[in-house]
């Protein structure tokens, strides 16, 4: 099985890393970028695929040199054997859509068209969830998102995928669908390993991510886009039809609230505090009382 | 046969016991899977610990383990005293010739390191034979086909097959108990072992040890200090830490309703130890595991169709006198079953590998020292307790006291012979008595005072590490009432009679204006020691692999 995973770098959000200005925009020259945190479980999906039935897994990604560690990131994190990175200034300030074409492409000119393809679910900085499914529909396969554990049949060439329907936990459909197939993980995605053969595979595969990825840039290729035959007028800025008209920052809570504080078995506070709703929702505590 | 996953041989276990076992499999060509439920090998395990190259044995760690001298223990033990305590007073015996009887070598270790570097070459040859080694696989029983034994069940994996399996999972074997060679119902039987890891800087320990860089020391408490609970107390050098601890019968435990933790604290803060405590106590880590009592428990057919039982699951934990060697015993007995199976196979009969096994450990001699012969015979007259009556009241009257004081230039000889600590009764009068007169007759007091304040058990617990299995208790109390699992409130390590923070409490329940005493439980803080299997009713099994309390030093 070769399976392809697109992974993106995100400024990374946790506590202390993130920096922003003074109008609450983000600083990006202050905060480090990451891998997207939710394409960890892209990885682990196509890390799965590995372990059972062998070939291997390239991680791929469109935008600027510095995505370079994100890709090393996701080399350590699980294994991978190779990296492509995707990268020309007509390719920057991309939509969703044209990150699609840009990504679909480079898979297109690939060796060998590969058995799955991975993506995450939404970017903890766009979170459009837009990209995956946009970059299926220019290479037509069969698309299953939302999908928390899968099993390949390589004989019949068939993946069956449980996923959430409606990203509801409590609502779960098995799917099967024919290879090669476009993949959305789930946050919800766990891997799962049954037997200690898979168990020991992991372990060897690990070991040797751990010797190789300090030297990833020597499994890693880097395109433009004359590498993948794209047209400039359909990437980057020209080739995007979304505009962003403006950015309104979120208005924040009031700092302080007054609060007081009742106990249940307080009877007399808790029938102020019915009342405080009822008003608030504009009832009538008294009606309540009623019945 | 279904198709299950199949390996030739599955070691259950990486402490010592499965090491040895793993790496002699592997040296014979044996495909070897070997699981062990902590998230990384020693993180579930405990040790005093020195652990002993004996002479007479027909392996040793470093005959299997190259370089675990020099890479994964601490210190040679060159010196080795033992202290009779009576109140402030002090006499203090040369113990270093019974600690080099039959000795090539005895280091201190502390166990995550130890077990975790067994890991790394566990894996690395186990995993040349086509098998491997697995952390977090919590095995949970036997496979049985045709009421046959073929495999083992766990919590992670689907069952897996094999053609010999070799349980080598410590005290609280749940593989010794579902074979049904092990039950844990005597208290008598068992040990339990609570220890503290100091942090000392090396300069420091060679300055109050008295020691170079090659260098360690032992030293033993017994006498009055311990509520009069059978046991002592034991203090080892490591590099930059310190091993302190107690190991008691677990019957006496309960029977004086002691608490472990307050046993532990009264050696910590007896003035003895002010000289190599100081006033910079810091304690690192606290744990508990309870420890087999050779003597009584060791299997004398330790297997069971294609199961064969090793180290502390076989009971094969031997009490020397004050000398504990069980991490010695497991790796000749690991290592042991391996062969034995090994030789079975190449005479074509595989099915006979357990009794074998059971020969092998007769016939060089490990039996022997696990069962001695002078125990079993005088067993009966020495623990007999008119016997031990007539023996305690002589030792403590005038006429005893009197012998004592002659037998003064004799008596540290006689502490340094192997064959009479090897059969030491298990009673009141070597443990306690004994070291007490010696101390009241023969001591002399001790000038410093203690300045060491030991943690409260809520800070041992809380800087403990724990990834707790939530909803999904390992421990249930079958029977809640006082009578039945009482025991447990006072005698686990990490439990204390009005401390609501442990794992059992008291609790009274009131019901039609009569008063019922129970127990409750709530696992969270367990460190697995295994004791509220034995004094507890409880259903008792470790918790899923990965899960639970994770010793950092051990
Ligand atoms: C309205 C709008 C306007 C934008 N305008 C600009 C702009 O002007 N300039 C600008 O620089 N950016 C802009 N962006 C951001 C850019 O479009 C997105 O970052 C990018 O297209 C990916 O979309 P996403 O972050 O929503 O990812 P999602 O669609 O949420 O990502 C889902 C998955 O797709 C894959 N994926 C996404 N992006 C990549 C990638 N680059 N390489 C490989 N795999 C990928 C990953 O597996 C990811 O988990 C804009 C975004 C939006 C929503
Ligand atoms: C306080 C104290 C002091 C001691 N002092 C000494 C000393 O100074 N010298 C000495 O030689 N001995 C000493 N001992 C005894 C010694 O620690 C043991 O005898 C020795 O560790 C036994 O080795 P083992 O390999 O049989 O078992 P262990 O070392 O207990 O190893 C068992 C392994 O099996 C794993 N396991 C258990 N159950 C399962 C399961 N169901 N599934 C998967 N894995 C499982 C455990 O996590 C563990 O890694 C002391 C013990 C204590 C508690
Ligand atoms: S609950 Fe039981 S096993 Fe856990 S620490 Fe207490 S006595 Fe030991």
């Amino acid at each position: 099985m070769h399976t392809v995973v697109l992974t993106k770098g995100v400024p990374d959000f946790r506590e202390g890393q993130v920096s922003f200005d003074e109008d609450g925009h983000l600083e990006r020259g202050k905060t480090p970028t990451v891998m997207n945190p939710n394409d960890q479980f892209a990885l682990e999906a196509a890390l799965q695929t590995r372990v059972r039935h062998g070939g291997n897994v390239s991680v791929m990604s469109m935008g600027p040199p510095g995505y370079k560690e994100v890709l090393q990131e996701a080399m350590e994190s699980v294994y991978a054997d190779d990296l492509y990175l995707v990268s020309d200034r007509e390719m920057a300030a991309a939509d969703t859509w044209a990150t699609a074409i840009t990504l679909s492409a480079a898979i297109e000119n690939l060796d060998e068209m590969p058995d799955i393809i991975f993506a995450g679910f939404k970017t903890a900085d766009g979170e459009t969830g837009h990209t995956g499914p946009q970059a299926n529909w220019c290479l037509d396969m069969p698309l299953v998102t939302h999908v928390i554990s899968l099993d390949i049949d390589e004989e019949e060439r068939t993946l069956r995928a449980k996923r959430l329907v409606e990203g509801d936990i409590e609502e779960i459909e098995t799917v099967e669908v024919s290879l090669p197939a476009f993949v959305v993980t789930d946050p919800e995605f766990v891997p799962s390993y049954r037997s200690a053969g898979e168990r020991l595979t992991l372990k060897d595969l690990r070991a040797a991510t751990t010797e190789r990825a300090p030297d990833y840039e020597d499994y890693l290729t880097v395109w433009d886009h004359a590498d993948i035959n794209v047209d400039p007028d359909y990437i980057g800025l020209d080739g995007s039809p979304t505009i962003v008209s403006s950015v309104d920052p979120i208005p924040k809570a009031p700092a302080e609230r007054e609060a007081t504080m009742v106990e249940p078995e307080d009877v007399d506070g808790m029938q102020e505090v019915l009342e405080a709703m009822q008003s608030a929702v504009g009832g009538d505590a008294a009606a309540a009382e009623g019945d | 046969m279904s198709d299950y996953e199949h390996y030739e041989a599955l070691v259950v276990g990486a402490g010592p016991g499965g090491a040895a076992a793993a790496a002699t499999f592997a040296n014979y060509g044996i495909e070897t899977l070997v699981l062990e439920r902590g998230a990384e090998a020693g993180s579930k395990n405990v040790s005093g610990g020195l652990i002993y190259a004996e002479e007479s044995a027909p392996y040793t760690i470093d005959d299997l383990f190259p370089g675990f001298r020099e890479e994964a223990s601490e210190r040679p033990i060159t010196k080795y005293r033992i202290h009779n305590l009576a109140g402030d007073k002090v006499e203090s015996f040369d113990l270093t010739k019974l600690h080099e009887h039959d000795t090539e070598w005895s280091d201190s270790v502390l166990r995550r390191k130890m077990d975790s570097w067994l890991e790394d070459r566990v894996h690395e040859r186990t995993r040349e034979t086509g098998g491997g080694l697995l952390t977090g696989v919590h095995v949970t029983g036997l496979l049985r086909e045709e009421g046959k034994i073929v495999g083992v069940e766990t919590d992670e994996l689907d069952p897996i097959t094999a053609d010999v399996i070799v349980a080598a999972d410590g005290v609280n074997s749940e593989l010794a108990r579902d074979a049904g060679l092990m039950d844990w119902d005597e208290p008598e039987e068992w040990f339990q072992g609570v220890k503290a890891v100091v942090d000392m800087p090396n300069d420091v320990i060679a300055d109050r040890f008295d020691v170079g860089e090659d260098e360690g020391a032992a030293h033993l408490f017994s006498g009055d200090l311990f509520q009069g609970v059978r046991g002592g107390g034991f203090l080892y050098t490591n590099r930059d830490t310190l091993s302190l601890g107690t190991v008691f019968h677990l019957d006496s435990l309960v029977a004086e309703q002691a608490e472990p933790h307050e046993l532990l604290d009264a050696m910590l803060t007896h003035p003895l130890l002010a000289q190599w405590l100081g006033d910079d106590y810091t304690e690192l880590e606290y744990s508990a595991k309870l420890v087999p009592d050779s003597k009584k428990v060791a299997l004398r057919e330790p297997h069971f169709g294609r199961l064969l039982v090793v180290g502390d699951a076989a009971g094969q934990m031997q009490a020397q006198g004050p000398i504990i060697k069980g991490m010695n015993h497991a790796v000749t007995a690991g290592a042991l079953a391996a062969e034995a199976y090994a030789q079975a196979k190449s005479r074509n009969e595989p099915e006979k590998a357990g009794t074998r096994y059971a020969h092998l450990l007769r016939s060089e001699g490990v039996m022997q020292k696990l069962r001695p012969r002078g125990y079993e015979m005088f067993r009966g007259v020495t623990e007999d307790d008119g016997v031990t009556d007539i023996v305690e009241s002589v030792l403590t009257s005038f006429v005893g006291r009197a012998g004592i004081r002659a037998l003064s230039g004799q008596l540290e000889r006689l502490y340094n012979v192997p064959a009479l600590s090897s059969m030491i009764p298990d009673t009141q009068t070597p443990y306690v008595t004994l070291p007490t007169v010696i101390a009241e007759e023969l001591g002399t007091p001790v000038r410093e005072t203690s300045s060491v304040t030991p943690p409260s058990l809520e800070e041992r617990i809380g800087d403990l590490t724990y990834d707790t299995d939530i909803g999904n208790p390992h421990i249930t109390v079958l029977d809640n009432s006082w009578e039945a699992s009482g025991a447990a409130v006072a005698a686990c390590p990490v439990s204390a009679v009005d401390f609501g923070g442990g794992c059992y409490r008291e609790e009274l329940v009131r019901t039609n204006g009569s008063e019922e005493r129970v127990v409750s439980l709530d696992t969270q803080p367990c460190v697995e020691c295994g004791t509220c299997a034995v004094v507890a009713d409880t259903e008792w099994t470790h918790p899923r692999g990965d899960k639970g309390v994770e010793f950092k030093w051990g």
